[in-house]
Parts: C-alpha cells; structure tokens; sequence
C-alpha cells in the first residue's frame, strides 16, 4: 500500500492545487502535500523487506499495475521525498504568476519521479517515464528565463527521442518473454543472443544516457538548467538525473549482462572523457549555474562509470552517491537561487566580498562546496572513495585520469567560493542582507544531512544492500 | 447491413427535410438523431438482429470487426457534428444537404468495411468519395474551395481509373471478383504460382487506395485539398473518411500480401517510409496550421501503414485503435481550429490566456497526435509498432518510425508553445458552453483511452 500512496499523494493533491487558482493556499497546500510524502517515504525506508503493491491494469497486454519497493527504490523515494519539501521552504518567498499552476506541475512531477522508481512492470515504467517529463516541459517553458522556449525544447526533444528508443527496445524484449508480460522477473528471465542484446543495449542505453546525461549526448543540459525556474532546476538536476541511473542499474545491468559486460569499457570512456572535459569548461564559467550544471555532468558521469566496472564496491558508491549527490547539488543551487533573487546576477565576476554582508550563506556554501570536492567527512567523500575503489579495481589508467577531475573539481569549486564570497566588496553586493528563516532552515537541513551521511554512512549502505546483492546474485 | 440502409435512407431524409424545414438550426439536431438512430441499428446488428433481411449473394460479408469500425466511425462522425454542428450550417446556403452528403459518406463508408468483391469495394469507393467532392466544393464563392474541389475530382477519378484497371486485370488474372483469388497452385519447393495478371493487379489496387488514404508518392492533392475546402469539412475527410480507407486497405490485404511475396514488403516499406518521410519533414515548415495538419494527417498514415505491414491479429486491433485516437484528436484540433480567426500559428499565441479551456483541450488532443503516453495516441502507435515487432523481423523500420514520431513531436508542440508561451490574444469567434463541454468530453475520452485501451478493445473481444 505504501509504495501507491507515494505515487497518489503528490498525484491527487498536484490535482487540488491546480484547482485552488493562484491562492497562497496553493504554496501551503503543496509543502504539506510534500511533508506528507516525506513521512511516509520514512516509514517506507524503516519498514523491512520488499514493499509490493499488486494490481490489474492491461490484461491484454499483459501488463499489470505493480509496485515494488526494495533498497534502491526506498532510498530513491526518500531522496525525492526530501527535496520537495526542501525545495518548496527554500523557495517559499519567490513569488510565481499562475502558482497553482507551478505548484501543481510540481507535484505531478513529483508522482512521476516516485512512478518511474517503483514501476516494476516495463510498460507502466515508460508510462511513469514520460509522465514525469511533459510537466518538466511546461514548468520550464511557462516560468524559466529569457530563452526558455528552445532550451526546454531542445531539452524535450532529447529527451523523447531516447525514450521512444527505449520503448522500442522495450517492445523488442516483450516479444521475446516466455508469458507475453510485462513484468520486471520476466523481463530478467529473458535470454538473449548476444547480437540482440547488444541491440537492445543500444536503445536503452541510449535513452538512459541522454537522461544522465553522458557525454556527448549532455549538449541540452547546460542550458535547461541554466534557463528553468530554479526550484525546477532543483528537481531535474537532484534528482531526475537518477532516473537514468537507476534505470540502468534497475532495467539495463540484469536483463543484458553480457551487452553490459561487452560494453563496459566503451562506457566507462565516454564517462571519463566526460567527467575531464565537464570540469574543464566548469573552471571556465563565469555563471555560477552553468557552472553547477556542468559540475553535475562530472558527478553523474563518474556514478555511470562506476556502475560499468561491475564489481560489487563500485555499486555500492553508486547507491550512496546517488543520494549524496542529490543532496549536495540542490544545496548548491538554493545558494545560487539566494543570490540571484536577492543580487539580480548570477555572474561572477559581478560579484565579490559576499562573506562580510551574509556570513551564514557563506558558512554553509563552504560546506557544500567541501562536499561537492568530496572532502572527507562530507558525504560525497564516501561515495567516491567507493566508487574509486571500484574504478581501480577495474582499470588502473582509467581511476587515474577519473582522478583528474576531482583535482578539477576543487579548482573550479574553490574559484567560485572566492570569487563570490571573498575579496573586494562589489558594488552589487553592498546591499545584501543575510539569510532569511526558511532558506537558513533548508539549507541547514541539507548541511545536517551532509555531515551526518559523511561520518556514518552505513545504514545507507545497509538499506541498499538487498538490490546490490540481487544484481551480484544473478551473475 | 443496418448501417448501409439506415445511413443511405437518412441521406434521403435530410435532403427531403430541407425542403420540408424551412428552419436551419433545427438541421443539425436532425442530423444528431439520425446518428444515434445509425449507432443504435449499427450495434443491433452486432447483436444479430436486422432491419431487413437481404441476400447479398455473398457480396457483402458482415463481421465484428467491421461492424465495430462501423462504431467507430459513427460516433466520430457524432462528436463532430456535436461540436461542429453551428460550423457545419455556416458554411453554405442550404445545410441540410450538407448533412444529407455526410450521411452518404458513411454510407460508403459502412460498405467498405464489410465487402467481400473487388465490384463491391469500388462502390463503396466510390460512394464514399463522390459526395466528399461536392463538400470540398461547398464554400462556393470561394476560389480556394473551388480549386479544391476540382483538383480532389480530377486526381480522384483518375485513381478510380486506376483502381478499376486493376480489378480489371485480376479478373482476368483470377477469373473472379471475390477478394480471395482462386488459390494459387503449388510449385516445387513451395512457391506460390500466381500469374502475372493478379499480381499486376494487386499493385494497381494497392496505388489507388494509397492515394484515398494519401500515402506518398500518391499524396500530391492531400495539402492542396485539405487547405482549400472548408475546414470543417477536412476535419471530416481527414478522419473518419481515412480511417475508412484503411480499413479496406486491411480487408483487401489481408490475405492477399502472400500472393506477392517479398515484393510486397519491399514495396511497402517503401511507401510507408515515404509517406512519414514527406509528411513529417513538410509539416515542419508549415505556418498555416491547417495545412499543417494536412501534412500531419500524411504522416499519421504512415504510421497506419505499419498495421499492413504487420498484418497480424495486434495490427487488427490497433488500426481500431489507431483510428478511434486519431480521428479523436484531430476532430478535436480541428474543431477549435475552426473557432479561430487566424489560421497562422501566431493566431495560436495566448490562446491559454484567452480561452484556457480550449487551449487544454487541444494540447491534449495534440499529445495525442504527437503519441504521448496517458493519452490515446500513444497506444495506437504502441499497437502499431508492437504489431511490427511480433511479426518479426524489420527492427530497423520500427527505429524510422519513431525517429519520425520524434520529429512529428516538433510540429504538434509548436501549436503549444504557441497557445501557453508565446504572447498575444488569440481572437476566436463566440465559444458557446456547450461547445466547451464537448471539447473537455473529447478530451477526457482520449485520456481514457490512454489509460484504460481495454475499455474500447474489450467491446471488440466481447
């Protein structure tokens, strides 16, 4: 039952609030829509075992309306739990036109993202796939920046042309499962030649990393986070950027191993190249966020390296990583949507001398910022180290020049601190004022969670294990 | 049967009611009742009980999944003349033969989906068609109609000529009309031997219904007359009159593809990629957004073709599907199109701000078209490439087709920038309540659909 109230919460009440027409009940009605969510995705992770929820959709097809809730998708659930309503106290002083609208579409985003890491059955996974899409497509198209329209057209485009690549691989699989169904054991059951598992790895993959995305299909991210609202950018980039992730870990690695296997060390290049080529133009921006945006590429382009190398540690910071990341990214944008809404610029050579007007936004910067370089003691510490290991076990060279990026990531990470925090007090920033409550509040939420996953990591560890222990059982 | 006789007899009855009726409003009410009678005799059939009982010699052959496409399209035709009704009677001096002609389309139409002669699928051809050129014709001091109208008779009596040469030839070929040829003799190692004649036959017939259903390279009038005749009349002919054409194009192939062997792939797979090709490609170019849907209307058929091509049970109930979704959603975009003062995509800019009902409606008709999931047109495309797929095989036109679709996603989302992004006030002529009801009650239809395909599939299995 829990895994469908994750899914009908923010569906049903996404519904209300659009109904409430531009009342500031429709901001209230959506924090504790999201708090609501929270708690139970709470319960979720502390209840034992596997949650299932089981129903008839298309007999005919042979797909059914199911549910499943293991480690990965109970730590998945609880990510997006947490960001909504981070997301939401964070941005509760921006004012939006049409906020019912705003408010709705990310509620109805947030029962995507929650339908996309519970399906277990292939057709409704497609269904919850795009379902989390096409209010993406409005909320930045109707309230992002001045060139929203072809940015999040673009965007949209990559993004479905993967997916119908996806449903076609998807198709290609169900006509080859023993009992004509759609569902997750049967899809893994399936056996493949290698020539058609290389195919279907070819359309799946394809998908799932223009959603990551990997180098060189990332061209659309860069500017859909740039020019969506930012509590927008929030979302895609904490957390739907795991839908391609988890995908492949969920769909991809059991159901093609040896396309996996074969492809291991093509992907792992392309991450690579990826991850050096993602920082290097992040040192070079002057928009702090772009300069997220392209941080994120490294970030996610090191977890996909990491699931290819198919040893058991790498997985392992894999899982963690993922929720760390999410983490740690939406922090750094509150800190950027602070600064715009309150400096009107995002560039950072306009800025300067910010540490002396708002000490408290400087302190926790820094800290997320330590975490984005991965310090130790910070939660992305953890997750790396792991996912390192991992690469290290797989191929030498490969860690090593992976390892150039996290040297990258300190440089750019450090310029920005400096550039906007510190030195000459800059003319736009003489009349800043610190924090207000709410956003000290999410940020202090998420600098909490940083520290206290950097220093003891293991329940995380622990609520994943069973869907690492699947994936290596199986091999 | 019921639905041929009911149908034709209501032609004769509207024509006479303008005469009788001097009031032109009480037209479309006349017209509704006559549909609902038309579904009620339709649904009686499929219940085995007749109007009157005729012997066809075996000329016509009555089975569910006609009598269901009969279904299909009279409710089709229902929810347009419900919510083009008004548009319907503005268009000329004398609606109620307006009426009376649509009432002899479905006629055709009706024959089509239940011929068991080549003689039987020419008239039914042809009944169908001959009253759409009067309608393509009916806004008569307008130049473009007129061209229309004259264009779509020339290139349509000479595909009717094409098409009779072939029935011609595999008379000659079979020495029969039925659409079952005498079976072919065996050769040595299995070959089916067909002479020369039926088969050159068979391509004589497969170019003139490619051209009704404007397939490329037949498409040439598509644009031209879906642009020129009056837009509520292309809303017609653009949906359930396509719908209808493909219908036959399954009864006719359905067991003929064999005769043709490889040929019959090679040849289709050509014009199917033809026909997304030209049509998804043109369409993006396009301003007006009524010839924009002209051209959307050529890509959709190509996406119609891959039931063809698959020729299996799934492609049979997808091209039901594929047609109850399609002719939904471009009723629906039609309709509000008429509405519009300004055909352009800018007239489209801020609809949302003016008439927020309409513009959700039609976004959700264009999702639709465009085959997003939770809507219908995304399973009508699902059976369609499904279909392909378990026939086995042809992976790689699958991957074309929806690497069109993407494109096609292109031009059906720029109608939505347009009407929730863009600035402007879109002028529309007087909306009545009722027509926004009709619109959301098409909307939620399709919606239905997308979630629930076994509401409709399942009245198909019983």
């Amino acid at each position: 039952m829990i895994p469908l109230l994750l899914i009908s919460i923010p569906l049903l009440s996404g519904l209300a609030v659009f109904l409430l027409k531009d009342s500031p009940a429709s901001k209230a009605l959506a924090l504790v829509s999201s708090i609501a969510t929270l708690a139970l995705a709470l319960v979720a992770v502390f209840s034992k075992g596997i949650l299932h929820y089981d129903a008839a959709w298309l007999p005919v097809l042979g797909s059914r309306f199911s549910l499943m809730q293991d480690g990965m998708a109970k730590m998945l659930c609880l990510l997006t739990a947490i960001s909504f309503p981070v997301v939401f106290t964070a941005t509760y002083n921006n004012s939006y036109q049409k906020s019912a609208a705003f408010y709705g579409l990310m509620l109805l985003t947030q029962a995507g993202l929650m339908g996309v890491f519970l399906a277990s059955d292939a057709l409704l996974f497609y269904f919850f796939w795009e379902l989390a899409l096409i209010p993406v497509y409005f909320l930045c198209s109707i309230w992002g920046g001045e060139r929203r329209i072809a940015v999040t057209f673009k965007f949209f485009v990559y993004t479905f042309v993967g997916s119908l690549l996806m449903l076609v691989g998807l198709l290609f699989v169900y006509s080859k499962t023993a009992d004509h169904s759609f569902a997750l054991e049967s899809f893994y059951q399936v056996k493949l030649m290698a020539k058609e598992q290389a195919y279907v790895f070819a359309l799946f993959f394809i998908a799932f990393a223009i959603k990551m995305p990997i180098f060189p299909l990332h061209t659309w991210q860069p500017d859909a986070y740039e020019q969506s609202p930012t509590a927008t950018t929030m979302i895609l980039s904490g957390v739907m950027v795991k839908m391609g992730i988890y995908a492949v870990i969920r769909w991809l690695v059991p159901m093609v191993p040896d396309a996996v296997h074969g492809h291991a060390n093509f992907v792992i290049i392309l991450s690579v190249i990826g991850m050096i080529y993602a920082s290097l133009i992040a040192i070079r921006q002057d928009d702090i966020k772009r300069l997220i945006a392209y941080s994120s590429i490294a970030h996610i382009g090191l977890m996909c390296a990491a699931i290819f190398v198919q040893n058991r540690i790498g997985l392992e910071g894999v899982m963690i990583q993922m929720f760390n990341h999410g983490v740690n990214v939406i922090g750094l944008w509150i800190v950027a949507d602070v600064i715009e809404q309150q400096l009107g610029t995002r560039k950072m050579s306009e800025l300067g001398g910010l540490a002396q007007k708002t000490p408290v936004l400087a302190i926790l910067l820094v800290l997320m910022a330590l975490a984005n370089v991965a310090l130790p003691l910070t939660n992305a510490f953890v997750g790396e180290f792991l996912m390192f290991n991992g690469l290290f076990q797989f191929n030498i060279w490969m860690a090593a020049i992976a390892g150039i990026s996290i040297i990258l990531a300190a440089v750019y990470t450090l310029n920005m601190i400096q550039k906007v925090f510190y030195g000459q007090v800059a003319e736009k920033v003489t009349n800043a004022v610190d924090l207000s409550f709410n956003t000290q509040l999410a940020l202090g939420i998420l600098v909490i969670m940083v520290l206290v996953m950097g220093l003891y990591p293991q329940p995380m560890i622990n609520l994943t294990k069973d869907t690492v222990d699947a994936i290596f059982v199986q091999r | 049967m019921n639905a041929i006789i009911v149908s034709a007899l209501m032609g004769v009855v509207m024509m006479l009611s303008g005469i009788i009726f001097q009031n032109k409003s009480l037209m479309k009410h006349l017209a509704a009742a006559g549909l609902i009678l038309l579904l009620v005799a339709n649904l009686l059939q499929s219940y085995g009980k007749y109007v009157i009982q005729v012997d066809t010699h075996n000329l016509l052959h009555f089975e569910q999944f006609g009598i269901f496409f009969n279904t299909i399209a009279i409710v089709a035709t229902l929810i347009y003349v419900l919510l083009s009704g008004k548009d319907i009677e503005n268009t000329g001096v004398h609606p109620a033969e307006y009426f009376a002609l649509v009432f002899f389309v479905l006629c055709g139409v009706t024959i089509l989906t239940s011929f068991n002669g080549l003689l039987m699928l020419f008239l039914g051809v042809e009944i169908m068609s001959i009253p759409l050129y009067i309608l393509t014709g009916a806004d008569k001091k307008n130049l473009k109609s007129n061209e229309a109208s004259l264009k779509y008779l020339l290139m349509g009596s000479f595909s009717t000529g094409i098409m009779l040469m072939g029935i011609a030839l595999i008379y000659g070929g079979s020495g029969s009309f039925g659409i079952n040829p005498a079976t072919p003799e065996m050769t040595m190692g299995g070959i089916p031997k067909v002479s020369f004649l039926t088969v050159s036959g068979l391509i004589l017939l497969f170019v003139s219904i490619c051209f009704k259903v404007s397939a490329a390279p037949f498409h040439f009038w598509t644009p031209d007359v879906y642009d020129g005749a009056p837009s509520v009349f292309t809303s017609f002919m653009a949906t359930v009159v396509k719908a209808a054409g493909f219908f036959a194009f399954m009864r006719l192939f359905e067991s003929q593809s064999d005769l043709m062997g490889a040929t019959w792939k090679i040849l289709l797979s050509f014009v199917i990629i033809a026909t997304l090709l030209i049509g998804n490609i043109t369409a993006v170019f396009q301003q007006s957004v009524k010839r924009m849907l002209a051209y959307s209307s050529i890509a959709q058929a190509g996406f119609m073709l891959f039931a063809l091509y698959a020729g299996n049970d799934l492609a049979k109930e997808g091209i039901l599907l594929y047609a109850a979704a399609y002719s939904l959603a471009t009723i629906g975009v039609f309709a509000v199109l008429i509405k519009m003062k300004d055909y352009t995509l800018d007239g489209f800019n801020g609809l949302a701000k003016t008439q927020p009902v309409l513009a959700l409606a039609t976004t959700i008709c264009l999702l639709s078209l465009s085959g997003i999931p939770l809507t219908a047109g995304f399973f009508a495309k699902y059976y369609m490439l499904a279909a392909v797929v378990k026939a086995g095989g042809a992976l790689w036109i699958v991957i074309v087709a929806v690497l069109f679709a993407a494109v096609s996603v292109y031009y059906y989302f720029r109608v939505i920038q347009a009407m929730y992004f863009k600035e402007g006030a879109a002028e529309t002529s007087e909306i009545t309540g009722g027509f926004k009801i009709g619109l959301l009650f098409v909307a939620g239809l399709i919606v239905l659909i997308g979630l629930l395909p076994s509401v409709l599939l399942n009245y198909f299995y019983f």
